[in-house]
């Protein structure tokens, strides 16, 4: 909402800068957006009278004005613009004077310099102003003057040769208040008043609605008939021999400063009144509307009509048309029809002031797909009972600028009159939630500064607000009323006495180890949209018919890349390592803990979301086994082990051959698969240009929670030595070293202490399809130093096993 | 036969010219060996008479001494000469660069949610969680939105169906808290948001919000600026002020939004605070008890308040980041600055 501080001086007397204005009314809940000072950097332009135009000699879209501007003589002014006439009233920029800006000149933050020179052979001294040059925006210069020289309204022959800002009044804040949607209200200059006297302790002086009698009745010129209650009032009056000019300047102003352009009087005024009072105002011919009648009634389903702005629309029954004796010609309170708009040569205007039910407005409004400056009005509420004073306020204006007869009296149809609900509010209350103590007297002032009804006494404040104020209907309502009032800065500052019992989340304190522990590990995190779409589902190659696939759509998504809630991390985390690898960044060890989406099996209930983890690189010394490392170590911190790697081939995100499925074994023995991980196939890898081997691993973070356990059992440390024996063998090559591994601990050897892979080897002199394998294998006991003979016994057992189990052929050391 | 001053005469002169270890062995054998010359010197005594001997011994030895003191002593600057020019030697460019360690760097938003949580873990809340789909009761009816509110807009909101949303803001658990927890509670709930934003400098469909929730007897608003103002102080610096401005949402009343003194600043109007000297950093008021009705809970015993802000909004304050963009965008050069 705009507001020109000026036009609010009309209202309620303010005596301090605007910015200081601003600063107190945002600390009694008005917040501001922005303080504009406009009229600024405008000198040496004056009121000049056109007193002569004549062709140019040399050109033909040019003309030469003689413009007087106080002065003895004339001065000469080339001009190209068209809508110039002898007569007209301009603003003049003389030899030397400084305007803001130029018409389409690019904007310079210190204006432009106009100086006389020659135009084509003829001598201009300075320049005729157009609305962009004296500061206006576009959109709001006067309809007449918008593409030409600003033609000022009325008569200025006393002031030419004047500076324009002073005779004007051009200088002026404008306010842009951010009205929050519990306060229609304050979309009004009576609303801002209101609160503005309020703020300041002042009264605030209410416009003037009074009339002078005509003689002549509305009601023997138009009937209004309501046949529905979405309309809450109709207030209609009459005005006859309706004379359409410009508004005089200081309606323009007004309208200018709000930023509205001003059109004609009777255009100009319905905005006028709307801005005053919040109040949407409309005007018909009233020789457009058949036998004279307004209905106003819902549309049948499927009736059409054509709006003002050239479009057909079909109706349904739910929405409220202003009809005549024939048919519709307005969409209630949103806009009206082609034909009943006042023309040049129109006589008898119709004033519509009504009050339309907001939630009805709004359905009609976005089932139309248009919202207008009168339905947003209306959606977000208009007291029905200004409706009246601001038709006779229109009036009275009408009388005031002379432009037409209105006549007496107003057809005015309003059957349930709504007033605002009585509420009351505890003094004792209001200071428990507060943390104040705040007397009754003082709360009073307040509510009744806000003319405010107080009644009732101790503890009980019984308030009824001004009807405008829709939005207070309870007591917690002037909680906020005192609070705003008595100044949010005043309220004391404590910390809560509260005995809440702190409670933790394991989930929370997993992930947030997690992410410390991979940091050390040195993997960055990286944080990537919710959102996925099956296309990159099929360049991450996730197999068809597998859950992940099975995605949750949104229903008003934003795009087809967006459309759906992600299953699975990696296909970010390949995106992310495509774009870090077009970036030339040339090792990634990244990783992603978020929260994926799955169908629930029970479809009244909400979705399933769990945490995953993803771990992605390429580049550096990265390759399976490094990933593999951090796994395992994080999976141990995390207290989930021991894990179990399975060769996976099919899961086409991962080269067949280097890829594995992660288990871990729980308490009740079961085996859960908690991941997948892997080498990138290369097709993948080219999907998302990853120009380089690239590794990434899923997993299931919500198991891993399941199965953390971090309870800490220490042994002491062993007391008595141990004794190692190394084996080398050599084994298929298909003999995944795990099973080696996990073959020689199922043994369950009392003594076996270690078990560690050291050596690999592949060729000459091992036969192909074969590899040489090397353990170093530890005994110990916790109650002696072990006897060669025990360790050798032992060793004997591993050894036996592994001939017989893989038909390892052993070397000798 | 050499008598013990030429005797030491030639021992002096031959250690002058000892420079090795090996060097100073033979000499000791030579002297002081079975067959050294001390030693052949003392077996020379066999035949003295008492008296000779005592004299003759006590020089002996005396010399002996002395020389084995001189050979220990060449000794040892021999080892030192050799240790010295092996450390010499051993010099390395201390300029040359360490072996690289990388440490990882958490997502700044991770660490931005961490550091306020970990404030608000410091005053005794708890962190409570809530899903990210959520029912539009949840969102809307049970924050007291009226069936108009904008944001429940389809331009505004993700929905999944009538009744499921994505949620646009982490007050969603607020009901859930409610329903949940046994009062009092103070807790802290992060956690992803999502509107129907275009990605631009300023706005992007997902993001973060931390919601911060107290219930007890006796809360008011001034703890409410109370504890606030502590998180700012800790947040933004101990000399950080608060503003606190009237506003309006559906789910508290009053409601507030809070301004800190600019960090950039200090209050005296900048770029940052687009010369204003405050930056708006949340919003948060005391809940409306039509929120605490929906649970149930008696709004004439309970009081509480409710606070929700940005997290991605504190970063770019923080950081000075002018586009959120480039916090979804994930390039390692950009995150990596966060440590």
């Amino acid at each position: 909402m705009l507001l020109s501080v000026n036009w609010l001086k009309d209202y309620v007397k303010i005596d301090v800068p605007a910015h200081e204005f601003g600063d107190r009314m945002i600390m009694t809940g008005s917040n501001i957006e922005t303080i504009t000072e406009i009229g600024t950097g405008i000198s040496g332009v004056v009121i000049g009278k056109i007193e002569k135009i004549v062709k140019h000699p040399n050109a033909d879209h040019l003309v030469v004005c003689s413009v007087n501007v106080g002065k003895s003589e004339p001065i000469q002014v080339v001009t190209s613009a068209e809508n110039v006439y002898e007569g007209a009233f301009v603003p003049a920029a003389l030899d030397g004077s400084h305007v803001p800006a130029l018409h389409g000149a690019p904007h310079k933050e210190e204006g432009y310099e106009i100086h006389s020179g020659s135009m084509r052979g003829v001598d201009s001294d300075g320049m005729l102003c157009g609305p962009q040059e004296l500061g206006l925006d576009d959109k709001v210069a006067p309809y007449i003057s918008k593409d030409g020289i600003w033609l000022l309204p009325g008569d200025w022959s006393d002031q030419l040769g004047q500076d324009v800002t002073e005779a004007l009044g051009l200088r002026d804040a404008v306010i842009d208040f951010e009205i929050t949607p519990n306060r229609p209200d304050c979309l009004s200059m009576l609303g801002m008043a209101r609160e503005a006297a309020a703020t300041f302790g002042e009264k605030m002086q209410l416009p003037d609605t009074s009339l002078k009698p005509s003689g002549e009745a509305s009601t023997d010129y138009i009937s209004v008939e309501v046949r529905s209650d979405l309309c809450k009032r109709y207030t209609a009056r009459v005005i006859r021999d309706v004379k359409i000019e410009q508004s005089p300047w200081w309606i323009q102003k007004r309208l200018i400063a709000a930023g509205m352009r001003p059109i004609n009087n009777i255009v100009d005024l319905t905005n006028f009144v709307m801005l005053e009072y919040g109040q949407p105002m409309h005007a018909f011919d009233i020789d457009t509307l058949k036998d004279h009648r307004i209905i106003v009634d819902t549309a049948k389903d499927g009736d059409t009509f054509t709006t003002l702005d050239g479009n057909e629309r079909t109706l349904d029954h739910d929405m409220l048309m202003i009809n005549d004796a024939e048919g519709p010609v307005g969409l209630a309170g949103i806009m009206d029809g082609m034909d009943s708009e006042i023309t040049e040569n129109t006589n008898t205007v119709v004033l519509e002031s009504a009050s339309f039910l907001g939630s009805s407005v709004r359905l009609t409004a976005k089932r139309l797909g248009m919202r207008t400056e009168a339905s947003s009005r209306y959606e977000k509420g208009i007291d029905p009972n200004n409706c009246e004073a601001a038709a006779d306020r229109f009036c009275h204006l009408v009388q005031e600028l002379g432009c037409g007869t209105v006549l007496d009296g107003a057809v005015d149809i309003y059957q349930k009159p709504e007033t605002a609900p009585t509420v009351t509010a505890r003094v004792s209350r209001i200071n428990k939630v507060l943390g104040t103590q705040i007397s009754r007297e003082q709360m009073k002032g307040y509510l009744e500064a806000l003319e405010m009804k107080v009644e009732g006494d101790g503890d009980e404040l019984i308030v009824t607000p001004p009807s405008v104020r829709q939005d207070l209907l309870e007591e917690v309502d002037y909680v906020e009323e005192v609070a705003r009032m008595y100044g949010y800065d005043n309220l004391p500052m404590t910390l809560p006495a509260i005995a809440s019992k702190p409670f933790f989340s394991k989930s929370w304190t997993l992930r947030n180890l997690t992410r410390d522990l991979l940091c050390g590990m040195g993997a960055t995190e990286i944080q990537t949209y919710s959102f996925s779409n099956q296309k990159i589902l099929d360049r991450a190659g996730v197999p068809e018919g597998t859950m992940e696939r099975n995605l949750i759509r949104i229903t008003n998504p934003m795009g087809e890349d967006t459309e759906f809630m992600r299953t699975l991390l990696a296909p970010s985390m390949l995106e992310v390592l495509g774009t870090n690898y077009a970036k030339r960044n040339d090792h990634v060890l990244a990783y992603e803990l978020g929260i994926t989406f799955r169908e629930n099996v029970i479809a009244s209930e909400l979705p399933k979301e769990h945490y995953n983890l993803c771990l992605g690189a390429y580049g550096g010394d990265e390759d399976f086994f490094s990933l593999k490392g951090i796994i395992t170590e994080l999976l141990d911190r995390l207290g989930v082990g021991p894990l179990r790697f399975e060769p996976e081939k099919e899961y086409t995100m991962f080269h067949p051959g280097r890829c594995a499925r992660i288990f871990v074994k729980s308490p009740n023995g079961e085996d859960v698969e908690i991941g997948i991980m892997g080498e990138v196939h290369p097709e993948v890898q080219e999907n998302f240009g990853i120009g380089d081997r690239a590794y990434v691993a899923e997993l299931f973070f919500n198991l891993i929670t399941e199965l953390s356990d971090r309870v800490i059992q220490y042994k002491k440390p062993p007391m008595f030595p141990s004794t190692s024996r190394d084996v080398a063998m050599i084994v298929d090559e298909g003999l995944p070293v795990g099973h080696i591994e996990e073959a020689i601990r199922d043994l369950g050897l009392p003594l076996l202490d270690d078990v560690k892979l050291f050596d690999i080897y592949r060729g000459l002199p091992v036969p192909p399809g074969k590899k040489s394998v090397a353990y170093s294998i530890t005994y110990r006991s916790d109650e002696r130093t072990l006897t060669d003979q025990e360790a050798d016994a032992a060793h004997q057992a591993v050894l036996d096993m592994l001939r017989e189990k893989f038909g390892a052929e052993l070397r000798d050391n | 036969m050499q008598d013990i001053k030429s005797i030491m005469e030639e021992a002096r002169e031959q250690l002058k010219k000892v420079s090795t270890s090996e060097e100073a062995e033979e000499l000791r054998v030579k002297m002081l060996g079975r067959k050294g010359k001390f030693t052949e010197m003392l077996r020379s005594m066999k035949d003295m008479s008492a008296e000779e001997k005592k004299q003759f011994g006590r020089e002996t030895n005396q010399a002996k001494a002395e020389f084995q003191q001189m050979l220990a002593e060449r000794k040892e600057a021999i080892v030192k000469k050799a240790k010295d020019t092996r450390l010499a030697a051993e010099t390395i460019d201390v300029t040359e660069p360490g072996r690289p360690v990388h440490y990882g760097v958490k997502h700044p938003i991770t660490q931005t949610i961490e550091e306020v949580v970990g404030i608000f873990e410091d005053m005794g809340y708890s962190v409570y969680e809530s899903p990210d789909i959520d029912t539009t009761f949840n969102t809307f009816d049970g924050l007291n939105a009226p069936e108009t509110h904008p944001a429940r807009d389809v331009t505004d909101t993700f929905y999944l169906s009538e009744k499921v949303c994505l949620r646009p803001h982490t007050s969603s658990g607020e009901v859930r808290a409610e329903k949940e927890l046994s009062l009092p509670y103070q807790i802290v709930l992060p956690g992803r948001c999502y509107r129907r934003d275009t990605p631009d400098a300023t706005h992007s469909p997902t993001f973060n919000q931390i919601e911060m929730m107290v219930i007890g007897e006796g809360i008011t608003m001034a703890d409410l600026k109370g504890s606030l103002d502590y998180m700012a102080k800790k947040l933004f610096g101990p000399e950080t002020r608060t503003k606190f401005r009237p506003h309006h949402f559906p789910f508290t009343e009053p409601s507030a939004e809070m301004d800190v003194s600019c960090f950039k600043c200090g209050g005296k109007g900048c770029s940052v605070c687009k010369g204003s000297g405050w930056i708006e950093i949340l919003g948060c008021g005391m809940t409306h008890p039509h929120v605490h009705q929906v649970a149930g809970i008696d709004t004439e015993k309970y009081t509480g308040f409710a606070v929700g802000m940005g997290v991605e909004r504190i970063a770019m304050l923080k950081y000075g980041i002018d586009d959120i963009r480039l916090l979804y965008e994930n390039d390692m050069r950009f995150i990596e600055q966060f440590k």
